[in-house]
């Protein structure tokens, strides 16, 4: 039975979007925090740990994050390990998002002036002082638009979870669209609500750009 | 006991040697201006006395801190060496203010109230009492280098050093950094600087050293150094458009 496009299909839609936020949340806390190591252990004065960094990122964005969400959800319950999809649709986000995240604030931290290292070691501070008080102050400042810039990819990202069943976004429409076959108002209705959630951000972006680069400049 | 003391340094970057085999006293109280060609490894030798630059051989020792190839003992050895660059070297997200508190407070862990107190006195010692609150971003150069010349001296370093701290600057405010250096030197600092201002090495460094490839070529009492110059190298040097 063919259903119409209605209301309550319109507002399925819609909620599902609470699927693609929380997902888009996990993935930034979640791969922010591994991120923001990544960077760290990416820019260290020990060569073996910048390797490894580099390996990670290299890695990552050398696969699709598909083969990551394939990788987490079926391997790991071939390997016995049950996750439930929101889970494994979670983990491979964060993963994909770590590496993206850890290079751009790698770049962040490296675009701080090499002087600014010299001036705080020369004030007796050590490694940790350094990153805590003069370097990464500097670099967040830098690494906002680009991080930012990076979550609106990420918001659009998540549609890729709906192939191992998660109910997101692009999901709800592609159901909808299977019961009621008006694929012009359905697939309408998900870029809407795409574009509503990733608009502000990125006007969001560009604002930050403008400031901190009218605010410091040289 | 002398405030700084060098061995026999040697320093290489790749097959080349910068520096080849100095010794070098000094004695508190005093103020050793170093001079010479560019690439005679005078920056080099600066940039070795608070380990920025790790040694090959040799010995350096600051106020009883002892620097070798190892590089042990950095930190310690750093909290009593105060260094200032020829690029000022603030950092841009703090304000004037801040930025003279924060090693005092991050690495000698003083208190927010003698921090602050700190900063003022370094301040008022390179005539920018006023500007604690400004962001270096609006200082002009010169003022950028006092600000940076009071973040060292808050610290209470045994000995500063000063690596071409005017060469970035116009004459005008060289003249305003100069003197504030005159007036530390005058209240007893110790102090050794790399310095292309022969006319100010002259008249405030009690020694003068004139380094040529590597090596302390001639080594004086300024007055004498600069008055009668014993090697040709320094005629030359001397004489080659810099009276």
């Amino acid at each position: 039975m063919i259903r119409t496009f209605s209301e309550s299909e319109f507002l399925f839609i819609v909620a599902s979007a609470r699927w693609t936020l929380l997902l888009t949340v996990l993935a930034l806390l979640l791969g922010g925090a591994l991120g923001f190591v990544v960077a760290l252990v990416r820019t260290s004065r020990l060569a073996p740990l910048r390797m490894l960094a580099a390996g990670w990122i290299g890695m990552i964005q050398g696969i699709p994050v598909l083969m990551l969400l394939f990788l987490s959800y079926y391997g790991l319950s071939l390997a016995g390990v049950d996750m439930p999809p929101i889970v494994a649709a979670s983990v491979s986000m964060a993963l994909y998002a770590s590496a993206y995240l850890g290079e751009i604030w790698r770049g962040s931290i490296q675009s701080v002036a090499w002087q600014q290292w010299e001036a705080s070691a020369a004030l007796a501070m050590s490694r940790a002082q350094q990153y805590r008080y003069v370097i990464l102050p500097q670099a967040v400042r830098i690494a906002v638009a680009p991080t930012v810039g990076f979550v609106v990819q990420l918001v659009k990202n998540t549609s890729i979870v709906s192939i191992i069943g998660v109910v997101e976004l692009a999901r709800a429409g592609n159901l909808v669209n299977n019961a009621t076959f008006a694929p012009f108002k359905v697939f309408g209705t998900v870029a809407a609500t795409y574009f509503v959630i990733c608009w502000p951000i990125s006007l969001l972006a560009r604002r930050l750009e403008g400031r901190l680069h009218a605010r410091r400049p040289g | 006991m002398p405030v700084v003391q060098v061995e026999a340094v040697r320093k290489s970057f790749g097959a080349v040697e910068v520096l080849k085999g100095i010794d070098l006293t000094v004695e508190r109280g005093e103020v050793i201006a170093i001079i010479g060609r560019s690439g005679s490894g005078k920056s080099t030798l600066l940039r070795c006395i608070n380990g920025l630059e790790v040694i090959q051989a040799g010995r350096i020792e600051v106020s009883g801190h002892r620097l070798d190839a190892s590089g042990k003992g950095l930190r310690e050895l750093r909290k009593d060496v105060g260094i200032v660059f020829q690029s000022y070297n603030l950092f841009p997200h703090l304000r004037v203010g801040e930025n003279i508190m924060l090693a005092p407070r991050v690495v000698l862990r003083v208190g927010r109230a003698e921090a602050r107190q700190r900063a003022e006195e370094a301040l008022a010692e390179v005539g920018l009492g006023e500007r604690f609150e400004a962001w270096p971003d609006n200082l002009s150069g010169g003022q950028q280098q006092r600000v940076a010349i009071a973040r060292s001296l808050a610290m209470k370093p045994k000995v500063m050093l000063f690596d071409e701290v005017t060469s970035a600057l116009d004459p005008e405010l060289t003249g305003e950094v100069l003197a504030t250096m005159e007036r530390l030197a005058g209240h007893g600092m110790t102090m050794l600087l790399v310095t292309h201002e022969m006319a100010f090495a002259r008249r405030v460094a009690t020694q003068t050293v004139f380094m040529h490839q590597g090596k302390v070529w001639e080594l004086g009492p300024s007055e004498q150094l600069f008055g009668a110059p014993q090697t040709p190298e320094l005629r030359q040097f001397l004489g080659s458009g810099l009276k």
